[in-house]
């Protein structure tokens, strides 16, 4: 405290307390917390601060790579005939399989031009190595050495040779996070591939999965594989996921408690598949809609007026003038949105 | 040679550029790719707590919240958790600082731990709050193994202020 008319010398000047120095800083971390986990407003900070680092990192990272390369050199030859033999006897394997696969391509393509379907979507991909483990020890994330500058978006899929194994979360300009589906924040919608039983698979930690809410008597049994639905138009329909290790059927909860371990090498790292990201399912454009609606009206006032239809496309009995104009209207909509999109 | 108050030795002043080598050495150490390998120390928490006993004056809380930004855009964790943990383990080492320094280095040692389990402590409890995985207590490991790793680190910090710009045999620097 100075005492009135005498200042402290500069060189005893040292700022705030460090308690309140200490609150400011606080208060500003706690800023930083919220907006990111709440808000997610800091990813422009957080490219500008990762590009920044890229050469730490990239120096960081020599070393291992130096050591891959040596020891990758000196991998013995035996090794090498034997992974050499093993993928020709694959390759032999899925020959037959690849063969007729063009050709059943085509009779899908052709099979759904005749139903009126849309076809289904091709997207493209993008090969990719994981680089390391994300070092945060409280989520499962990966980095892959591609990014924003290969057009890497983040959603896209990440797939390994047998199976799905997470989701691109957050791009970079070189290299991009993908978040495993083992980690516990990562949801996937699935469907059991022996009777089409839809849910959503969580990732719990330890390499595990758990396939939640799901009621207890579903028919789900140990061993059953588990397949992307498709329903977020995110991932492929398809896409193996998973396979059923245990279930427990405890009559005290609700749901049944499903466990699943990954189909995919999800743990190890290697050389990965980025899927191109799903086109959003079109909406029926407004004068599809406007069509639609015309139709509609048109069909329940003739219902209603002449109490009687039997012009619409379905062959079998009506058996009620209003349920069967009903059935017909609905008919009749379903058909135009499918013609229009 | 003993760097604490008790001992007679005199050190030369710290060069402030060797204490921002030294914090970009630990931030260096800490980017290594050994992915999920558990007990490794956090350098930069440790190298931080260091230079804030030995030189609290220097180390100020805006150093702990940038490297703490740059630790948590590093390892892709959310933004503001090492940063606050840092701030509050900078806070604490330079508050005890006066005390610890009147102990021997395995003295030391015993009160870095309890500051850096406090830290880890800190970004746990930031991580459940949002709803992240508990990642076990082999995780807590990481400050014990730092703990062991304190006596030969400050040899290592303190080396440049042992040497003497003229040699004399008979004087105490």
């Amino acid at each position: 405290m100075s005492v009135v008319g005498h200042q402290p010398p500069p060189f005893f000047n040292r700022g705030p307390a460090p308690l309140v120095r200490l609150a400011f800083f606080v208060t500003l971390a706690l800023a930083f917390l919220v907006l990111d986990l709440r808000f997610h407003y800091l990813e422009l900070a957080r490219q500008g601060i990762s590009l920044a680092l890229f050469p730490l990192q990239r120096a960081a990272y020599t070393p291992v790579e130096l050591f891959d390369q040596v020891s990758g050199h000196f991998v013995s030859q035996a090794n090498l005939k034997f992974e050499n033999a093993q993928l020709k006897r694959k390759e032999l394997e899925g020959a037959n399989w690849l063969m007729r696969q063009q050709h059943l391509e085509l009779e899908n393509q052709r099979l759904r031009q005749l139903l009126d379907m849309k076809e289904r979507q091709k997207v493209p991909a993008v090969v990719a190595e994981i680089l390391y483990a994300a070092s945060d020890p409280f989520s499962r994330r990966v980095i892959v050495n591609k990014g924003t500058q290969h057009r890497v978006v983040a959603g896209q899929a990440v797939v390994d040779e047998s199976g799905l194994i997470g989701q691109i979360t957050r791009t970079y300009p070189l290299q991009s996070e993908a978040t495993l589906i083992t980690d516990k924040n990562q949801a996937v919608p699935v469907q059991v591939v022996r009777n089409g039983l839809r849910a959503v698979l969580f990732g719990i930690g330890g390499g595990q999965l758990e396939l939640r809410f799901l009621a207890a008597n579903a028919d789900v049994v140990a061993g059953d594989l588990i397949v992307t639905s498709g329903l977020d138009a995110i991932y492929l329909p398809g896409l193996p996921v998973a396979k059923v290790t245990r279930v427990d059927r405890d009559a005290t909860y609700t749901f049944a408690r499903i466990f699943c371990e990954p189909a995919a090498g999800v743990e190890k790292h290697d050389q990965v598949l980025i899927l191109g990201s799903r086109a959003a399912l079109s909406q029926p454009s407004e004068e599809a809609k406007a069509q639609v609606e015309k139709i509609d009206t048109t069909n329940t006032s003739k219902s209603e007026n002449m109490g009687k239809t039997g012009k619409g496309p379905q062959k079998e009995k009506v058996k009620t003038p209003n349920q069967g104009g009903a059935k017909d209207s609905k008919g009749n909509k379903e058909q135009k949105v499918k013609n229009a999109t | 040679m003993q760097p604490n108050y008790s001992s007679r030795r005199i050190l030369l002043p710290v060069k402030p550029w060797f204490i921002l080598f030294t914090l970009a050495v630990a931030l260096f150490l800490n980017l290594l790719p050994f992915g999920r390998a558990v007990a490794l120390p956090d350098w930069v928490a440790l190298v931080l707590a260091f230079w804030s006993v030995r030189e609290p004056r220097f180390i100020g809380m805006t150093m702990a919240f940038v490297l703490g930004v740059l630790m948590d855009v590093a390892v892709g964790s959310v933004m503001g958790q090492h940063a606050l943990a840092y701030l509050l383990l900078v806070y604490a080492a330079s508050g005890l600082s006066r005390r610890i320094l009147w102990f021997s280095l395995t003295q030391q040692a015993l009160h870095i731990l309890p500051l850096l389990l406090g830290t880890q402590l800190v970004m746990v409890v930031t991580r459940l709050a949002s709803g992240a995985d508990f990642p076990g207590f082999p995780y807590f490991l990481s400050s014990f193994v730092a703990t062991l790793v304190w006596y030969p680190l400050t040899f290592i910090l303190l080396l440049p202020q042992y040497q003497p710009t003229e040699k004399d045999e008979n004087r105490p620097i």
